[in-house]
């Protein structure tokens, strides 16, 4: 249910990302999701790849800072109003989301959603018993 | 052995000691003259003639020797005595240009040892101690210094030299080592490493001699706790004997100087003004037993002060501050002094590990205002996924360096390894207000 996104620290200078990104194309690894966080002077660039393992050693290799952070998925149906049940499930159980975004794949109607908050278990509990599809580690590096 | 190795000279009268140091003073003077060329020169040129030296007082009238000194005069040209005489050769690398050589005569050697037994005594060591040297050999004054001071009070020495850490660790457990000699930098590191392997209870260390960086108080304790260990600041540079020079007694609260082989002042960095005891400026110190290097007033650019409040331990020896930094790097923003070097303890302390990421100070002036920026290259033990988590970061960072130098700075985090480093070695310091001025 917890899957490994990557987490690389860039300052905000033109080309890093088009390096990094050129970088996991080298190494053959493929991304699935991405984001970024920026403030004035850097930025957090967020990453959901088919390898994280191997994505960490590329990028660490070529002197970048980066963190396998502990996240999760679930899918949605990609319609209006999709995403507010989860987001309510959560709120009510005193969850609070760091940060989330979102990426569709090749399944007809359904999104994914990336989710990180302070307590994985907790979420994932009440995720599951209110009928939220979570999705699995393998299920996300192969899709 | 008690608490000295060297009961008189460490507990000598101050009359008495000002007497024996006038002595050896003027003998000193008197060789430099008669072998050491450029000595020679020196004293001409400003009309002083050995017979000027008559005591301790007359110090000030001799000229200063400094780094560039030696450089000019590489390798040997400084030396005393002829080469069939010297026994023992080791160099420093130095920060800037070429490295510096000093050389040792069997007496030499043999004072170096006493020097090094001394810290070695005051540290709690005897003979049955197993003195565990983990500083490099070879060249660096460091491994040998300390070697050559525990065979001299009697430990046994373990030479362990620098590097593989686990290796270390696995030595100090099967040979029983009790005291531990290495840079303060490593010796946290091996704490770490310690903790880490859950091997605290086989590890039977008591003290700790660390010197030949500059560490903090934090960091002394953080040693202490992690290896269960009293930690003992030394102090020496090879110029003028290497670790020993001074040292710390039980009471850690400065190191006692080797008055009987070294006469220390302190003077103003700009004027080169001797200045009275409890005033903080650059170390100076002149051999007066030494053979084959003999150096006369060497302005070691190192930041302290000396006291002659009694000291607990009864040693009479002048006491000198752990070494604030270094003259040349000091920067003066609004009106405070700040060394780079506090900058990388607090860094350390921020981080928990033995070494701190890679920083530059940038210093420039705004509306009148100084202003200073610290850029630290991003290291594994700052970064978060979050936004937040980093911005907590730097504002822990500069709240540790406002606390370290009563000065407040902006911090920025920047990539791993793109800060400018010029031929390998950090560039640590950025000051635009020259531009202005
Ligand atoms: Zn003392």
């Amino acid at each position: 249910m917890i899957i490994k996104q990557l987490s690389v620290f860039v300052e905000n200078k033109p080309g890093r990302l088009a390096e990094i990104t050129a970088l996991l194309a080298e190494a053959k690894v493929d991304i699935r999701a991405l984001s970024v966080a920026d403030t004035n002077d850097f930025g957090i660039l967020r990453l959901i790849v088919n390898n994280p393992d191997k994505a960490e050693e590329t990028l660490k290799s070529h002197g970048y800072t980066v963190a396998l952070t502990k996240v999760i998925t679930i899918g949605i149906h990609d319609q209006p109003g999709g995403l507010a049940g989860p987001m309510k499930i959560l709120y009510e159980n005193g969850i609070s989301v760091e940060y989330m975004y979102a990426f569709i794949s090749k399944t007809v109607n359904t999104a994914y959603v990336i989710l990180r908050v302070e307590d994985n278990e907790k979420a994932i509990e009440v995720l599951q018993k209110n009928g939220v599809t979570l999705v699995s580690e393998e299920e996300v590096y192969s899709m | 052995m008690g608490n000295y190795f060297n009961e008189k000279m460490e507990t000598m009268s101050r009359d008495e000691m000002l007497a024996l140091q006038s002595e050896r003073l003027v003998d000193t003077v008197r060789r430099v003259y008669d072998h050491v060329a450029p000595y020679r020169a020196k004293m001409d040129a400003i009309g002083i003639k050995p017979e000027d030296i008559r005591s301790v007082e007359d110090l000030s009238k001799l000229p200063f020797t400094t780094k560039q000194d030696l450089r000019d005069n590489y390798p040997y040209g400084l030396f005393a005595l002829p080469p069939a005489d010297v026994a023992e050769i080791h160099a420093s690398s130095g920060t800037t240009g070429k490295q510096t050589v000093v050389g040792y005569s069997k007496a030499d050697l043999d004072v170096w040892g006493e020097i090094a037994a001394r810290a070695i005594v005051a540290a709690g060591g005897g003979k049955d101690d197993y003195l565990h040297v983990s500083y490099g050999y070879g060249l660096f004054t460091g491994g040998l210094g300390l070697h050559y001071g525990g065979q001299k009070m009697g430990a046994t020495v373990i030479p362990v030299s620098a590097g593989n850490t686990k290796r270390q660790i696995q030595i100090m457990q099967d040979f029983g080592s009790t005291i531990l000699a290495c840079t303060p930098s490593y010796a946290l590191y091996l704490g770490e490493t310690v903790c880490d392997m859950g091997v605290q209870d086989k590890i039977h260390l008591k003290a700790g001699i660390f010197g030949a960086e500059p560490w903090t108080e934090e960091m002394r304790r953080e040693i202490e706790q992690r290896l269960n260990i009293k930690a003992h600041d030394i102090y020496g540079l090879s110029e003028i004997m290497g670790p020993g020079v001074s040292f710390e007694c039980a009471e850690q609260t400065g190191m006692h100087v080797n008055e009987d082989h070294f006469i220390v002042e302190i003077i103003d960095p700009d004027t080169g003004e001797v200045l009275p005891d409890g005033s903080e400026g650059e170390l100076v110190f002149t051999c007066i037993t030494k053979e084959a290097l003999p150096l006369i007033r060497y302005r070691t650019r190192d930041i302290s002060m000396l006291s002659r409040k009694p000291c607990s331990c009864g040693r009479t020896l002048v006491k000198m501050a752990k070494p604030r930094g270094r003259s040349d790097d000091m920067l003066i923003i609004r009106g405070v002094n700040v060394f780079p070097s506090q900058v990388e303890a607090a860094l350390l302390q921020v981080g928990g590990k033995g070494t701190a990421p890679y920083y530059q100070l940038i210093v420039d002036r705004v509306n009148n205002l100084d202003t200073l920026e610290v850029q630290v290259e991003m290291d594994s033990s700052f970064f978060s996924d979050t936004v937040r988590g980093i911005e907590e970061q730097e504002k822990k960072i500069a709240k540790q360096l406002d606390f370290i130098l009563g000065l407040s700075a902006k911090v920025t985090l920047v990539e791993p390894k793109s800060l400018a480093r010029s031929e390998g070695k950090a560039v640590r310091v950025i000051d635009k207000r020259k531009l202005h001025d």
